[in-house]
């Protein structure tokens, strides 16, 4: 089976993240940057698909120079190779230009199920399995939980609000990860020393032939809005009378129960 | 030239869904400064009844699809339908819910429109004569504001965020062929299981009731059942809580959870870690309930008390009864 898992470096979810002054993007100085969690799930599936059924994972990643530790990772994990999507051109992509390239890159290999997160913690966006799975023209199943190998599909369970859907979606396909899929492995120390030897291809957007115009873009990051100060409830000061005012005033006040 | 302001409306068994009236009233308020219509996509089976209702929060024509293979909802047979109407008509905007169906067609949609998407924003304007979306990024720690060169504009809103208000327009309905290629089709639903505990989803409730560490254990949740019974709220939970195993995954609020943007959102023994927020800040009104006056939670609660949640819930959920009675 051809498995391919794209992974995307974002800054870990502690990190700091500050609006530049002029609002031209954020502060990247001291952040650490990590595998998108939801990633984390897409490559442990893939190689849980390899052990049970045989066959290749393939890592595919845009991004800048740092993001090769990213793609070690995973070959540290035990996917087989790597291709590398480097081009300053692709600075401040949009979902479409990434997907694109994404795309360039997979066309050029046997696919028979791709692996994405179900959204980049960063950005979160969320857009770009779907649309990589549009351009591949292969058929998308997004946010699962639970997958079952079936011979030439794959079956699904799909969270929606209120509902479940156990989902059938014939190969080739693109499968977008959500936690709970399952608990991925951390690389072994004789995996993070096979990675070092394993093929990581670097292409840029020439040599994919793809475009790197943008259709979105952001004009201007901003600090969330402030939240004006709370108002802490003593009443007097027992957690009975400080209830009763809750109520009062989350009635009165505020006019939400 | 592109002209007009579309959304897709979203209906489940036969009823639109809220977040429809969300779009149709947003929709509108662009539509009303661009000086443009309002037009509606909705596809199912059996639905051409309900396709009016949208008149009523603004929309000024509903295209309709009505077709079998539209129910339940797979994306290769929506995407397809949207698609079509979409590009006969070449509208300016494109509006969709951040539901998990409107997530799910939008991206799909970019593929095919080759343009670009702002996703999950929590304001949308008019500047220029364009499109300008505002959004979370990095799960809240910044808003981003997206401009789109390319038409349509899409945009994705969160649930619960946008009003739906009555603006009564002619909600004409206007049939349209799908032209649904059956090879095309590949997705299949085999089961729908549903939720029959009848709670709504967090993501739709207009109250919800969270519980982390602090409730000590899955016995814990049971005076914020309580509690949630009294308001008509759902429950929700902190990692921390879906981790130790004392609720569900489909419970958890934050960054790797669900994001919620009820009216009320009652947080009581949680600490209000970074990822926690990142799944709840844009709710209308937050309560935090913790024994630690300097738990980070207090940062972002409009009312927050400090004292044993065991202590307060009860009583709380009491004189709620007592006012609501
Ligand atoms: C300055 C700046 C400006 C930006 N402006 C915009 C903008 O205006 N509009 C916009 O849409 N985005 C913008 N981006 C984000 C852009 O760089 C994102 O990579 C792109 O939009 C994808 O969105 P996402 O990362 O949120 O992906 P999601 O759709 O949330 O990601 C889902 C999954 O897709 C895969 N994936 C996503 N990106 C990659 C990648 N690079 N390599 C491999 N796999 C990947 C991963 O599996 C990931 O889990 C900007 C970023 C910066 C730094
Ligand atoms: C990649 C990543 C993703 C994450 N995603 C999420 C996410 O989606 N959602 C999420 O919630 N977390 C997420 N987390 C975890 C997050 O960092 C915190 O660990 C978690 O939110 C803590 O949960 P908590 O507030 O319930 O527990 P704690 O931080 O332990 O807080 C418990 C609180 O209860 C209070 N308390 C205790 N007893 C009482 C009492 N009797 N009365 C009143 N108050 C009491 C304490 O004062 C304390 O403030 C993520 C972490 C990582 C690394």
């Amino acid at each position: 089976m051809n498995i391919v898992a794209c992974v995307k470096q974002v800054p870990d979810t502690e990190a700091q993240i500050k609006v530049k002054p002029d609002g031209s993007g954020i502060e990247e100085g001291g952040i650490k940057w990590v595998m998108n969690p939801y990633d984390e799930f897409g490559v442990e599936e893939a190689l849980r698909l390899k052990e049970k059924n045989g066959g290749e994972v393939t890592i595919v990643c845009v991004g800048p120079a740092r993001a090769m530790e990213t793609i070690r990772t995973a070959l540290a994990m035990g996917a087989d190779k790597g291709i590398h999507i480097s081009d300053p051109a692709f600075d401040g992509a949009d979902a479409y230009t990434t997907a694109s390239a994404l795309a360039a890159a997979i066309k050029g290999i046997p696919h028979d199920i791709v692996f994405c997160g179900q959204r980049a913690i960063d950005d979160d966006s969320a857009q770009v399995g779907a649309v990589l799975a549009e351009l591949l023209e292969i058929p998308q199943v997004t946010v699962v939980t639970k997958l079952e190998f079936a011979g030439n599909s794959v079956k699904v369970i799909r969270p929606i609000e209120g509902a479940q859907l156990l989902i059938e979606c014939p190969f080739p396909c693109v499968v977008t990860a959500q936690k709970g899929l399952n608990e991925p492995r951390y690389a072994s120390l004789p995996g993070i020393m096979k990675a070092k030897k394993k093929p990581v291809d670097v292409k840029d957007a020439g040599a994919l032939g793809v475009s790197t115009d943008r259709k979105a873009r952001v004009v201007r990051f901003v600090p969330p809005p402030a939240r004006a100060a709370g108002k802490i409830i003593c009443a007097d000061d027992t957690p009975e009378g400080k209830a009763a005012e809750l109520a009062k005033l989350l009635r009165e006040e505020a006019k939400v129960i | 030239m592109a002209k007009g302001v579309w959304i897709v409306a979203e209906q489940r068994d036969g009823a639109l869904r809220k977040i429809s009236f969300e779009l149709a009233s947003t929709a509108r308020k662009l539509a009303d400064q661009l000086g443009e219509e309002v037009c509606a996509v909705l596809c199912g089976s059996g639905i051409e009844g309900i396709a009016g209702q949208l008149g009523k929060y603004g929309v000024d024509k509903v295209f309709v699809a009505d077709n079998p293979a539209l129910e339940p909802y797979t994306t290769d047979a929506h995407a397809m339908a949207v698609a079509k109407v979409v590009k006969e008509n070449d509208p300016a905007i494109l509006l969709l819910g951040a539901s998990t169906q409107g997530k799910d067609l939008s991206g799909r949609l970019v593929g095919k429109f080759a343009t670009g998407l702002a996703t999950d924003c929590t304001d949308v304007k008019i500047a220029d004569g364009k499109l300008l979306a505002i959004r979370p990024m990095y799960a809240g720690k910044c808003f981003g504001e997206i401009a789109i060169s390319s038409f349509p504009q899409m945009a994705t809103l969160r649930p619960n965020v946008f009003a739906a208000v009555e603006n009564p327009k002619a909600g004409a309905v206007v049939k349209f062929d799908p032209a649904l290629d059956a090879g095309q089709l590949k997705t299949k639903v085999l089961e729908i299981q549903k939720d029959t505990s009848g709670k709504v989803d967090l993501t739709e409730a207009n109250i919800v009731v969270s519980g982390g560490r602090g409730m000590k254990g899955p016995e814990g949740y049971a005076i914020l059942e309580e509690l949630a019974a009294v308001l008509g709220a759902t429950v929700g939970a902190s990692r921390a809580a879906v981790d130790a195993g004392w609720r569900p995954q489909t419970d958890q609020v934050g960054q790797t959870g669900k994001i919620v943007s009820p009216n009320l959102y009652i947080a009581c023994g949680i600490s209000g870690a970074i990822q926690h927020l990142a799944g709840m800040s844009s709710s209308k009104f937050i309560v935090a309930i913790n024994k630690d006056a300097e738990a980070p939670i207090f940062t972002k609660a409009d009312y927050g008390v400090v004292d044993d949640l065991f202590k307060v819930v009860p009583e709380f959920a009491k004189e709620c009864k007592k006012l609501l009675a």
